[in-house]
């Protein structure tokens, strides 16, 4: 089922929070995962696991590198979904 | 998979380490045990306990999860309790630990602390974990863990490849002292997949490239399922006299000068 990019948003929101202990108002589109919110690759494993569970959707590893910002990351949950 | 009209490993417990995604070998081979019969319990540690967690979940049947640092005194020395909350015996452990700082992967600048990490955390942790697990082992039990041929110098892989030397070797002292208790020990000697482990090793796409120019089968480096199977039939019934073995699962790479 198609999520709309704000529901995304949210959910994933509520993932990185749940592993960083970050506000999830923070995790904004703008956002750079590494940069901004200071995720590293462990913790980036865990949110994607988590967001695969969640958004019902593969994240191949390939991809991960790919997603340095939230916009990113809710994009392709977004065009997997659909 | 019937032989006989009975599962490959019907019946058996196992304990197996180093599922961290899906992409790791420890994963197919749980997944794999659990389709042949098995039941399962794994093992994980520290932040990656989570990831595991969360994994485990995509098996046929969701296993337990137990933490398990094998270069941590306390989680090896309380193994066989902890893991007896889960199973009375097994017949079977899995090896799939892997680590060494990126130091090491310099072989002429790698420092003792960044070797010793690596030979502590894969090579003598062969020993510690089947030592731990020993309580627990039925006769006929196997061990069984991965490496990475190390009968050669290889590019990139510097001090990890030192570390499998210690690996391949530890695995046959370990076959002498745990051969009068009735327990097989062999590797896998799986030719490269692209896994986490894999990955951190800076230039892993040299051996893709030397992979596919020299095995005469064709070689699939994302395909862990040719070396999970070799796991599976080394916890079987099936090779009951093989211990201290090395069993090659790399497309014959190992057998072709060129
Ligand atoms: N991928 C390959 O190309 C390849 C080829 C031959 C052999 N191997 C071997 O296969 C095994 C599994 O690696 P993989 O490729 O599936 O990668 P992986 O990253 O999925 O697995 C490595 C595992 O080692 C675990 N680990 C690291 N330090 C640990 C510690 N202190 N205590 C307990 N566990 C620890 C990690 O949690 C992880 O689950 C390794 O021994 C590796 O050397 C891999």
């Amino acid at each position: 089922m198609a999520q709309s990019e704000k529901e995304i948003l949210d959910g994933l929101a509520e993932i990185v929070n749940e592993e960083t202990g970050l506000d999830t108002a923070s995790v904004e589109l703008d956002k750079s995962f590494t940069d901004d919110l200071d995720i590293d690759s462990l913790s980036m494993m865990t949110i994607v696991v988590n967001a695969e569970e969640k958004f019902g959707v593969r994240i191949p590893d390939d991809e991960v590198k790919n997603l340095k910002t939230v916009r990113d990351a809710v994009s392709f949950i977004a065009g997997a979904q659909s | 998979m019937l032989l006989h009209g009975k599962r490959l490993l019907h019946g058996k417990k196992l304990l197996i380490t180093g599922v961290l995604t899906n992409s790791s070998i420890a994963f197919h081979v749980a997944k794999l045990a659990q389709e042949e019969g098995a039941e399962v319990v794994l093992t994980s540690f520290g932040r990656a306990m989570k990831i595991t967690k969360t994994i485990a979940k995509r098996l046929p049947s969701t296993p337990p999860v137990i933490e398990l640092d094998v270069t941590n005194k306390e989680h090896v020395e309380s193994l066989a309790e902890r893991l007896g909350e889960h199973v009375d015996h097994i017949d079977g452990v899995l090896h799939s630990i892997g680590f060494a700082p990126q130091g090491a992967f310099n072989f002429l600048e790698g420092s003792w602390e960044d070797v010793a990490t690596a030979v502590h955390t894969s090579a003598y942790s062969l020993k510690a974990l089947s030592v731990a697990a020993l309580p627990l082992m039925s006769p006929g039990g196997s061990v069984v863990g991965l490496t990475f041929d190390a009968q050669y110098a290889w590019p990139l892989y510097d001090w990890m490849g030192v570390a499998k030397a210690a690996f391949e070797s530890t695995s046959r002292y370990c076959a002498r002292d745990l051969g009068p208790k009735g327990v097989r020990v062999n590797l896998v000697a799986a030719g490269p997949i692209r896994t986490t482990a894999a990955k951190s090793i800076p230039g892993f796409l040299e051996f893709e490239r030397i992979w596919s120019d020299r095995s005469p089968l064709n070689w699939d480096v994302d395909d862990p399922t040719p070396a999970a199977k070799a796991c599976v039939a080394l916890f079987s019934d099936w090779f009951p006299a093989t211990t201290g073995e090395i069993i090659h699962v790399d497309g014959g790479f190992h057998a072709m000068g060129q």
